[in-house]
């Protein structure tokens, strides 16, 4: 059922064609810029390509960037500290170069991706989204990604599979913070594999026309704008198709405060503070946080019978 | 140097020290270092330095103890204030900068959010100690019962501590360690109590103040 209706979105609901026939220019070297940005000579190795072509923002939205010196310093990324300030300092000592992301689980052809193939791979874009974290914070981040969809259809799940488990690196060595046991390591998310196909839901690679800061999870993340910030896990190394909802890492640890699903509901308090209002970094004054962190025209549908009042 | 110079520049060590975080926080609105979210990080460091200074306040007696240094306890009212003072400054950084005074809001966190409601009642519980602690007041009290008013510090800190140690995420070392301050700074004064009500000469436990004998 889920995967039929996921089914019915074409490639054309996500990318227009123009630059599904580009997809594959990928320019090694010299910045070649058109229609399109280009992104910035990379942090990946040298099998990388230099630049990465991807098609310009379709989604507008009304409300200012913020500041990429902002968005690459002001972090939550436990895996490198619990301090905002940790993940920047620290995060020099990922590895992203070679990079692997295993799919497997119940699919009809689960494989290896490997990053630099990725990127090649997909029909790059940039998509504006807001990011409102859980502690009540949002920032506006122009990200460059593909749909997670893209990726899903390409090991073609199995009709048995509801959920998308995903999981981050966990090397203690590389990622310092993991050594102490702040959360049960690996950091682990999920979806529900109508969420996960969601066009909205985008795999990042790079942001600001750049590829991924380390601090933003590179070199692959999840960005899920109509849900709080932990849902978008960072720096993935495995992707699963399952049959049951997975376990998460805050649910895990705190289950009270933190839900499988947690979609920004402003009528849902975190136990210890309101979520009705959020600050966007840069302001004075807090703003009202919307409903689905405003996505709610395309996503509310697929909540319907879910309680608004509640945890989820 | 002369005993009054010497006073002197103790003092005015004292003050330079109780005033450094105010320093500090113009510095890093210089250097960048408040972060991207200041609002959010001056709260924070506010009501960190008040708890900081609390603990430095319960440190005084103990430590001039230790040290034989009694002239500490000529400073220890002047950081009981400052320690206000932050906390006074944490308080009113969270009324009306972070809260713009949306008074619902305020209403709505120190009823439904046990450590507002605790953060807000060590406040309340601190300022009566601020009040007294002028000298024109604290002369028309008796010493007991101002001694102990004063007592209820002891409980303010636990306080603080238990609303720093409710707000954590996930990370509790921070809050933990605070705890263990106050854990043993209350520690230290419950052992001296037992040791002045039942005085053993002779016998007693080693003390820091008072050496066990050698046998």
């Amino acid at each position: 059922m889920l995967i039929r209706d996921a089914a019915d979105l074409t490639e054309n609901d996500v990318t227009d064609e123009a630059l599904y026939l580009r997809r594959r220019e990928f320019i090694a070297g010299a910045a070649a810029i058109g229609a399109a940005g280009v992104m910035a000579p990379s942090a990946f190795a040298a099998d990388a390509p230099a630049t990465v072509k991807f098609a310009p923002n379709k989604m507008k939205i009304d409300e200012a960037l913020t500041p990429f010196e902002v968005v690459s310093t002001y972090n939550n990324f436990y895996e490198f500290g619990t301090g905002k300030g940790d993940p920047a300092a620290n995060a020099g000592s990922l590895k992203i170069a070679p990079w692997t992301v295993a799919v497997d689980g119940l699919c009809q052809k689960p494989r290896s991706f490997d990053i630099s193939d990725i990127v090649r791979r997909y029909p790059l874009e940039e998509r504006i989204y807001r990011m409102r974290c859980v502690e009540a914070w949002s920032m506006v981040i122009p990200w460059i990604g593909f749909p997670l969809s893209a990726l899903l259809r390409e090991v073609e799940p199995l009709g048995s599979a509801k959920y998308v488990a995903f999981q981050t690196l966990h090397d203690p060595k590389q990622m310092p913070g993991q050594r102490r046991n702040v959360i049960d390591w690996p950091y682990r998310e999920g979806l529900r594999l109508d969420e996960a196909m969601n066009p909205l839901t985008l795999l990042s690679v790079g942001l600001y026309g750049r590829l991924l800061p380390r601090q933003n999870g590179a070199p692959i993340r999840l960005v899920v704008p109509w849900k709080y910030g932990f849902k978008g896990i960072k720096s993935i190394v495995k992707i699963t198709l399952t049959d049951r909802q997975p376990r998460t890492s805050w649910q895990m640890l705190a289950p009270d405060e933190y839900g499988f699903y947690g979609n920004v509901n402003p009528d849902v308090d975190h136990p210890r503070w309101s979520q009705a209002r959020e600050r966007r970094i840069g302001e004075l004054l807090r703003r009202k946080t919307l409903p689905f962190n405003g996505y709610g025209e395309q996503v509310a549908s697929l909540y319907r019978g879910m309680n608004p009042k509640k945890l989820y | 140097m002369t005993r009054q110079t010497k006073d002197r520049l103790i003092s005015a060590l004292v003050w330079l020290l109780c005033v450094m975080p105010l320093l500090l926080f113009v510095w890093q609105g210089f250097t960048g270092g408040l972060t991207a979210n200041p609002i959010e990080y001056i709260l924070r460091e506010l009501g960190l330095w008040g708890l900081r200074f609390l603990c430095i306040t319960l440190a005084i007696s103990p430590l001039a103890k230790l040290l034989k240094m009694p002239v500490l306890m000529r400073y220890r009212r002047r950081v009981g204030l400052w320690a206000f003072a932050y906390v006074a400054l944490h308080l009113i950084m969270y009324v009306a900068v972070d809260q713009q005074f949306g008074w619902s809001f305020i209403i709505e966190d120190i009823v439904k959010r046990p450590y507002i409601t605790i953060g807000m009642a060590a406040f309340v519980l601190l300022v009566p100690l601020a009040i007294t602690s002028a000298n024109r007041i604290r002369r028309k009290m008796r010493v007991r019962s101002w001694r102990r008013l004063h007592q209820l510090i002891y409980l303010i800190a636990v306080m603080g501590v238990v609303h720093y140690l409710l707000l954590v995420k996930a990370d509790i070392r921070s809050p933990l360690i605070y705890g263990g301050i106050v854990a043993v700074l209350l520690g230290w004064r419950l052992v001296m109590r037992f040791r002045v009500a039942r005085p053993r000469p002779g016998s007693g436990a080693p003390s820091l103040d008072r050496p066990a004998r050698s046998l």
